[in-house]
């Protein structure tokens, strides 16, 4: 029975080598909730939180890289939320401020809830997960890292590094819909990114998966010229058909079929910001 | 809440400028657990237990987070600030005696996160706007004020502050 925190990924990953078991602590939002009411007994521990490797955030030209252990309140304002604005409007409907000083990317990505307030940001954005694990280096898009309801394609012995986001010219904005304004799990969650000829949506807490309504985004760059305002009817079934690719359920946060109407509504919202 | 199932764990916490040291502690132990019952220091206010409430919150390492969040066992090398630590020798600190002052405090237990919460916002916004105190105690939750108390005291400091 151990807590290690290691102060470099090398020195992580030789700890989760020596103990394949141990439960991987990041900003411990997750992971403590589980601990506290959930009856969770992990048996060892590694904190993530002591690694200034996963602390560190890159605006590069081409692509900005931020570490796993970079926690939600970082990408609120300066240079990732002028870089990266849709993130940063994500990142302000996190939980708390308190939440957000703790909470992580790279815990979203470890937990992959449905409903993980940063998630459809990576998949809007055709963002990259960084991977470091005992065979060396991975790189995978998000829309195969995240395989399930809180499943994720990590093998055994690896770590998420960073996540690596393409930079553009595109439009970009986050919307979500919960049952009061701070402190609120989401209910729904859409990102949208538009450019001169093409659009990118991604739905979040409504499937299993964050889903990406690429039938809704191929339709709309053949239905119109998204260098031009989109004619509303075009928008009413653009935002018809993201609604059609979400695939809700029921439970105690929401019907599915009013996480299905606010995904419309936050399809047609998004898309008519990007023109504002 | 402790489930120690030997062999426990043996470690040291900086809290408020001192060391202490936790000895026979359950791995999953939260900072708000080993402050409250091991440590001696239970101004930090559980509730919760799941980051919602605000009542525990502490400064770790220049942020303001919910302890009962935090795994105590991995906050070995932080700087840790509770209630306890705010004020001067067994003083109120002016956040306090705003509260009082302004009629914030009613049953009290969410007073001390509130005030940890108020600290650490007035350490990084000299004068913040309304919309700004609202958002920086919007995880912080009190059942008895309804807030206007709260924010009134909050804008009190900030006027006491700028006139000494």
């Amino acid at each position: 029975m151990s807590v290690l925190v290691p102060r470099s990924l090398s020195e992580a990953l030789d700890l989760l080598r020596s103990d394949p078991s141990a439960t991987l602590l990041a900003g411990g939002t997750d992971l403590m909730v589980e601990i506290n009411l959930h009856d969770r007994r992990p048996r060892s521990v590694v904190s993530l939180s002591r690694i200034d490797e996963l602390k560190t955030f890159h605006v590069g030209d081409d692509v900005v890289t931020i570490g796993a252990a970079v926690p939600y309140a970082d990408m609120e304002h300066g240079p990732l939320a002028e870089a990266l604005p849709a993130l940063a409007q994500a990142a302000r409907t996190v939980g708390s401020p308190q939440i957000r000083a703790a909470g992580t990317l790279g815990g979203n990505l470890g937990t992959c809830s449905p409903a993980g307030d940063g998630l459809p940001v990576l998949a809007a954005l055709d963002a990259v997960v960084d991977v470091v694990g005992p065979d060396g280096d991975r790189h995978i898009p998000f829309n195969d890292f995240m395989v399930g309801v809180k499943r994720n394609s990590l093998a055994g012995g690896e770590i998420i590094r960073s996540v690596s986001i393409p930079r553009s010219d595109c439009w970009q904005g986050y919307a979500k819909v919960g049952s009061r304004n701070a402190m609120v799990i989401a209910t729904a969650s859409l990102c949208l990114s538009r450019s001169s000829s093409s659009v990118t949506v991604a739905l979040g807490a409504v499937g299993p998966t964050i889903i990406r309504a690429i039938d809704a985004e191929s339709w709309l760059a053949d239905a119109c010229d998204l260098s031009l305002k989109v004619p509303s009817d075009v928008a009413s079934e653009f935002a018809d058909r993201v609604a059609a690719s979400a695939r809700p359920i029921d439970d105690h946060r929401s019907t599915a079929a009013y996480r299905r109407h606010a995904v419309r509504v936050l399809a047609r919202r998004l898309l008519e910001r990007s023109e504002s | 809440m402790t489930k120690s199932s030997p062999p426990s764990l043996d470690y040291r916490l900086t809290v408020n400028g001192r060391p202490h040291e936790v000895q026979d502690s359950w791995i999953g132990e939260s900072l708000l657990y080993v402050l409250r019952e091991r440590l001696g220091l239970p101004g930090s206010k559980g509730a919760c237990e799941q980051g919602e409430c605000g009542s525990c919150t502490v400064v770790v390492d220049g942020r303001a987070v919910c302890s009962c969040l935090v795994l105590a066992a991995s906050a070995v090398d932080s700087e840790i600030t509770t209630i306890e630590g705010l004020g001067a020798d067994q003083a109120l600190s002016d956040v306090q005696q705003a509260f009082i002052d302004a009629g914030g405090v009613q049953c009290g237990f969410c007073t001390p996160g509130f005030v940890v919460a108020v600290h650490h916002l007035l350490s990084n916004h000299h004068d913040p706007s309304d919309n700004e105190i609202r958002e920086a105690l919007s995880g912080n939750i009190c059942r008895c004020t309804g807030y206007g108390r709260i924010l009134e005291a909050v804008r009190e400091v900030v006027v006491r502050r700028r006139s000494s």
